[in-house]
């Protein structure tokens, strides 16, 4: 279990409380401003609360010693940056440092499994064929698996990812989220800052609505996100079409 | 990766014996006619040979560190002010006229060490990159002047020449004393630097990513000061400002390793070593009226290098 618990945080998170379960696709959706990113960082355990926990199975995700927490919780950030022009398949193996031995540590992994670590989460993401293109030389969508294998060569037991799709059209979206759902199936806990809710509505097992630091809506798809609640929240009236799992958002006016 | 380091470790072992025969004096191995070449070999160009080794090491691996740090590939260990305010502790001394053999290189290791405990106090406890470089920048424009104002007031026209030349870096007449000031403070950097080398790597990708990778950034930012302060200050303490190896030796090994800050840390302390190694073989050979002082050498080779850096970021980014 990830949970909030009453967290807070200058203006952004006003006491937001919710728990998180492995194995589900859980996403965060919310205006501008609605604190999806600072409760992503706060349960990722970057930020620290002013008030309140974030709780990893029970324990402050603070006390943790930060190699410990980077082995279980695997966070990709919103626009990630890359200093240096490397190759996909040394990118995605950069995710295997925590496992990696620091100086005057023991190591907590071989390199055969670090190998293999590697070699699945380019499996997974479908990479074999770029593993050896230098970044700089990637598709947007090419560069965003390579990131998402990345987190998932760590072998976290919760990736929490700042708004992946962003940037993607349509086919590398649908391939991205459809293998972020094959993780969740494997029991990893999937959590989401989503700002396009049709994705949200088709495929999340759970949606936690932000408003003004606070949770407006937490359930599944269907309950959380209602046409009132879209109105009261996002301030548009709008309709759902479609049937479930392809679900379309038509704005009334 | 390894093939590298080997290759830039046969060409040291071919350097090395190569730059103790070459200077005014040449030495035949086949035909010892050469009177004193035995002192000659031992006592000037021996020492000479390790301390540029040592040196150019430590330059070479703070300016693989510095970039990966700063995730720049214009950054230079200089940036952070450590070296002009080593110069500025060696200037001191030159000015109070202090003649004792410790006296330079003590107050340059103060210099550094006054410079590295200003960065990790300016800095603070977040590690912020931004604010740390901007520190650097002008913790070493500080230096810069105070310096400048050394030199305008010094007593005399022999300390103000003394300074003067002092600061455009040489290794000509360097003794085996100033080996055991170096090597020992250039290791422990180095040490330093390699125990960073993984959370460089982290930072590759951002600093959000990375210390979601479990970097400690102001555990980071410690080895960081630590390493290129003691590198660079021992550097400065024995040879004087010797710039930008620490800007093209990164540079150059770049491409022929994965990218990673890590991969590029011994690579580039060992071509560090080579390159001053052969750079002041040249100084010393070279058929100028006096000898070449290293410290302009590597300048008159390295702003072109920049130079030539910059027009190539600019068709990058056009």
């Amino acid at each position: 279990m990830l949970e909030a618990d009453g967290l807070v945080l200058g203006k952004r998170l006003a006491g937001l409380s919710a728990a998180l379960r492995p194995g589900e696709v859980t996403a965060i959706c919310g205006p501008n401003g609605a604190g999806k990113s600072t409760l992503l960082a706060c349960l990722a355990g970057l930020l620290a609360p002013d008030a309140g926990r974030a709780l990893l199975d029970g324990e402050p995700i603070a006390a943790l010693p930060p190699r410990v927490r980077a082995r279980r919780v695997g966070y990709l950030p919103q626009s990630p940056e890359l200093a240096w022009d490397v190759t996909g398949e040394t990118l995605v193996g950069l995710g295997r440092l925590p496992w990696q031995a620091a100086p005057l540590h023991r190591r907590h992994a071989s390199a055969a499994e670090d190998a293999l670590a590697v070699e699945e989460a380019i499996a997974a993401m479908d990479l074999a064929g770029l593993r050896h293109r230098p970044v700089s030389r990637l598709s947007g969508g090419e560069r965003s698996r390579v990131l998402v294998a990345r987190v998932l060569a760590g072998r976290p037991q919760w990736l929490l990812a700042d708004e992946p799709l962003a940037n993607l059209d349509l086919a590398h979206a649908a391939t991205l989220i459809a293998r972020l759902k094959e993780q969740a199936r494997a029991g990893v806990g999937v959590v989401l800052v989503l700002h396009d809710l049709a994705a949200a509505m088709n495929h999340a097992d759970r949606v936690l609505v932000l408003h003004q630091g606070q949770l407006a809506a937490d359930g599944p798809p269907p309950l959380a996100l209602t046409e009132d609640t879209i109105a009261g929240v996002w301030g548009v009236r709008a309709r759902w079409l479609g049937e479930p799992l392809r679900h379309a958002l038509l704005l009334s006016e | 990766m390894t093939r590298l380091v080997a290759l830039l470790l046969a060409a040291l072992i071919l350097a090395l014996p190569l730059s103790l025969l070459a200077g005014k004096v040449w030495i035949d191995p086949f035909d010892p006619q050469v009177r004193n070449a035995a002192i000659i070999l031992t006592e000037l160009r021996l020492p000479r040979a390790v301390l540029a080794l040592v040196l150019g090491a430590g330059l070479g691996g703070a300016g693989a560190a510095m970039q990966g740090y700063l995730r720049n590939p214009l950054a230079d260990p200089g940036l952070f002010g450590i070296a002009p305010s080593a110069a500025l502790g060696a200037v001191l001394s030159l000015f109070l006229g202090l003649t004792a053999a410790w006296a330079l290189p003590l107050f340059a290791l103060v210099g550094a060490g006054g410079a590295m405990a200003l960065l990790g106090i300016i800095a603070g406890r977040e590690g912020n990159v931004a604010l740390f470089t901007l520190a650097g920048m002008m913790i070493a424009s500080l230096a810069g002047a105070l310096t400048s104002l050394a030199i305008s007031l010094s007593p005399t026209p022999f300390a103000m020449s003394e300074i003067v030349t002092w600061l455009m870096g040489a290794l000509a007449d360097r003794s085996w004393r100033e080996v055991w000031i170096a090597a020992p403070l250039t290791l422990a950097g180095l040490g330093f630097l390699w125990a960073a080398g993984r959370g460089l790597d982290a930072l590759t990708l951002g600093e959000a990513a990375a210390r979601s990778l479990g970097l400690e950034p102001n555990r980071m930012q410690a080895l960081i000061i630590l390493g290129v302060g003691l590198t660079v200050g021992a550097s400065v303490a024995v040879a004087g400002i010797i710039g930008f190896v620490g800007l093209m030796v990164p540079h150059l090994i770049r491409p022929f390793t994965d990218r990673r800050p890590s991969s590029l840390l011994l690579p580039s302390a060992l071509a560090g070593a080579l390159l001053l190694l052969v750079a002041d073989c040249l100084c010393r050979v070279l058929p100028t009226v006096g000898e070449l002082r290293l410290g302009i050498a590597l300048s008159l080779v390295g702003a072109p290098f920049f130079l030539h850096l910059l027009l190539k970021l600019r068709k990058g980014l056009a």
